[in-house]
């Protein structure tokens, strides 16, 4: 018996080390794996504590909540294809958009980064043989999926589910404005969530301050795990906040107290300051996160070190410092916040991040790049990231916030934003990883659909909104007139948001197709870098029976490719082989 | 251990310079308590990190010439499995389900909080499975061979 959830008939890998023929960790037979004695099925899924089986339950739980929240989206988009429809009531438009943010946001794209592919692969990454402190990792999947119920069960409650937005901004959040169970609910989901990404977050500093195996210093860890450990202190400073608001609009709505209420001496401001002192840097702790996953996929496709590992670094600091100094930018309009102050740091966010782009292609630059599915994505993040950073730049001066502030101009941004990073990043990182954690490839066919797909209908679900946000259409509408003229461009963008919905299709057949003919990826089909390609597919309970020597950021590859050793960190002997194709690899040929 | 005392040192330097520019500048005490408190959460455990980094011998994983072997040994005691995980977040969730139905949940939130506080702590007690580190792959020449 063993602790991961896979079927028994799973293909285990048959060549040892990567594509190339060179030999990987002294092969791991079925026979030679550690095992371990525990429950099976069900009773393995509540009571494992294994990090990869956490892993993968927040993995697939995000995944449908993330299906969920996209079905609210088409839904919200099919109503504004035309004006004044009456597809659904007022109330059930507001109680749409907010869950569609709040699932995104709050269950989809934090915890699919740090609490599935970070649960999974940062132990991998430092040679662990899992996170510190497994009995708080399990809490913590367990606190998120109740925390999920929690806010989707408002739909079931009399009044309906919150209907607030997913700032939940005061006074429109007292009891008074949104009244019922289904605000409450939904305060109470973000409780739960935020204790649930503050364990993840102590769990993970742990594991990478504490678990690293001999050799990998700090400034060899891979970047993905860097980023982990930075976002990781982002949410131990921003999530607390979040709660303690909570806490204090509960308190307003039920107890009595005045917090954000002006008829007791309350400011309903502060709430705003609270919420964005939070809000802002969980852009970026659902950002970074997806950095680090195309940090570490660009140089594997590219054939290359990555270029500026230490820039990256310092970049990723960078931003995640001044995140936590920028939250009133969203409260320009407000008239209350300190307009230089906060401009000033908004901008200069966009240096490192300037710096990781530059990378990024520093890296591509004269590399032998394949444009295998991970690759794809990554680069499809490049382009939907830039436009919305650079949409981010215009919004960081006050007098263009003004004219678009609460207009579909910032809808577009901020979705570029998300969507670059959760979605494009996200399936980068889940197809770079996916042969890890199965033990078997993904079709390449299907994968490149997908993208295509998605990147079609992002740019044309998004680009209209920019204009028709210019045009004057506000957030937050269920309907408009037809003298308006926003109808074609809403009409444009809802076609775009079908086709992204379509695409996904080719995923999930791709997930139906990989399990029902799997072709076996082997240890290495990428002939990846870091640790995680040295041990099996799927890795065994706990990871490693061996481990290579770790003399630069790329152990595997240092290991595989001996006559081409990283020297010095970020400088290597050109590689002489193209990369192998991804199925031809998979099949283990 | 010294980088990460620095890491988060400099980042409680950091949002201290920043919080005193706050205040001077814009004199509103909510946003001037978040960025203090944010400079004291970097502060206390990276002073922490750096006192100990001149107080403890080089651990391999600091060392960039370590070989494998020599994190040879009992890493730590894991737990195989366990169900207090999952009891001690349903107590929490009918817990806080208390604030939006009723009190009638609290017995049952507080009895499986209870219940895995003890449990946790008896499994605890008993230990869990001591890991033993990976041990160094073979020479890569001979990996080649």
């Amino acid at each position: 018996m063993t602790t991961t959830i896979e079927p028994p008939d799973l293909i285990t890998p048959e060549q040892p080390g990567g594509p190339d023929g060179h030999a990987g960790a002294p092969h791991h037979d079925a026979g030679d794996h550690p095992h371990h004695e525990g429950p099976t099925g069900i009773l393995n899924w509540l009571t494992s504590t294994d990090h990869k089986v956490i892993g993968k339950s927040y993995m697939i739980t995000s995944l449908v909540l993330f299906f969920i929240a996209g079905i609210m989206a088409l839904v919200i988009r099919v109503q504004l294809s035309t004006p004044s429809s009456s597809l659904v009531s007022f109330q059930t438009y507001n109680e749409l958009f907010t869950m569609h943010g709040s699932l995104m946001l709050y269950l989809f794209a934090g915890p699919f980064a740090f609490g599935g592919l970070a649960n999974y692969i940062v132990p991998l990454q430092v040679g662990a043989p899992d996170m510190a402190f497994p009995r708080l990792n399990a809490l913590s999947y367990w606190l998120y999926l109740g925390g999920s119920i929690t806010m989707l069960s408002g739909f079931l409650v009399a009044g309906g589910a919150a209907s607030f937005g997913w700032v939940a901004y005061a006074p429109l959040s007292n009891a008074t404005n949104s009244p019922g169970a289904g605000a409450d609910l939904w305060l109470m989901a973000l409780a739960l969530t935020g204790f649930s990404a503050i364990f993840t977050g102590v769990n993970l500093c742990a594991t990478i301050f504490y678990l690293r195996a001999p050799g990998l210093t700090m400034f060899r860890v891979p970047i993905f795990s860097w980023n982990m450990l930075v976002t990781a202190i982002l949410i131990l400073i921003a999530f607390p906040v979040l709660f303690g608001a909570v806490v204090m609009l509960f308190c307003d709505r039920h107890f009595g107290t005045h917090i954000f209420t002006v008829q007791g001496g309350g400011v309903p401001v502060l709430w705003q300051n609270l919420f964005w002192f939070f809000g802002h840097p969980e852009v970026y702790i659902l950002a970074l996160p997806y950095f680090g996953m195309v940090t570490d996929i660009i140089p594997v496709f590219s054939r290359k070190p990555l270029f500026g590992y230490k820039g990256m670094v310092f970049a990723t600091m960078s931003i995640a410092a001044l995140s936590t100094g920028v939250w009133a930018h969203h409260m320009f309009t407000t008239g209350v916040v300190l307009l230089p102050f906060f401009s000033l740091l908004s901008y200069m966010i966009a240096i490192p991040t300037g710096i990781k782009f530059f990378n990024w292609i520093g890296t591509m630059w004269g590399g032998q790049i394949s444009f295998q599915t991970p690759m794809l994505f990554s680069v499809g993040f490049l382009f939907a990231f830039l436009m919305g950073g650079v949409t981010g730049v215009l919004l960081a001066s006050p007098p263009v916030d003004f004219m678009t502030h609460d207009t579909y101009f910032v809808v577009a941004h901020f979705h570029q934003v998300l969507i670059g990073t959760a979605v494009f990043a996200g399936f980068a990182g889940f197809y770079f990883w996916y042969p890890k954690m199965y033990g078997r490839m993904l079709r390449e066919s299907l994968g490149k659909l997908h993208f295509w797909g998605l990147f079609i209908g992002f740019w044309v679900t998004f680009m209209p909104q920019y204009v028709v946000g210019l045009k004057g259409m506000p957030r937050r509408v269920a309907a408009y007139l037809p003298s308006n003229g926003w109808t074609t461009l809403n009409v444009i963008s809802t076609v775009g948001a079908f086709i992204i919905g379509v695409s996904f299709l080719f995923f999930l057949i791709n997930l139906w197709v990989s399990w029902r003919n799997p072709i076996p990826a082997g240890d290495n089909p990428w002939d990846g870098h870091a640790l995680e390609w040295f041990t099996t597919s799927p890795p065994s309970h706990h990871n490693y029976t061996h481990l290579p020597p770790i003399r630069s950021e790329r152990p595997t590859w240092d290991y595989n490719h001996p006559e081409h050793r990283t020297i010095h960190s970020g400088k290597s002997t050109p590689s002489p082989e193209p990369s192998p194709d991804g199925e031809k690899v998979g099949a283990g040929s | 251990m010294k980088v990460y005392g620095l890491f988060l040192a400099g980042i409680g330097v950091f949002f201290g310079i920043i919080g005193l520019i706050y205040w001077f500048t814009a004199y509103e005490d909510g946003g001037f308590l978040m960025l203090i408190g944010s400079a004291l959460l970097g502060l206390f455990p990276g002073s922490y990190y750096l006192w100990w980094s001149t107080h403890q011998k080089p651990q391999p994983d600091d060392d960039p010439s370590a070989d494998i072997a020599q994190g040879a040994g009992t890493i730590d005691s894991f737990p195989g499995s366990s169900i207090w995980p999952f009891v001690l977040g349903m107590g929490a969730l009918f817990t806080v389900l208390t604030f939006v139905f009723g009190l009638w949940l609290a017995p049952l939130g507080g009895a499986l909080i209870l219940s895995a506080a003890i449990g946790a702590t008896v499994e605890s007690r008993r230990g869990g499975i001591p890991v033993t580190a990976a041990a160094a792959a073979p020479d890569v020449d001979a990996g080649h061979a």
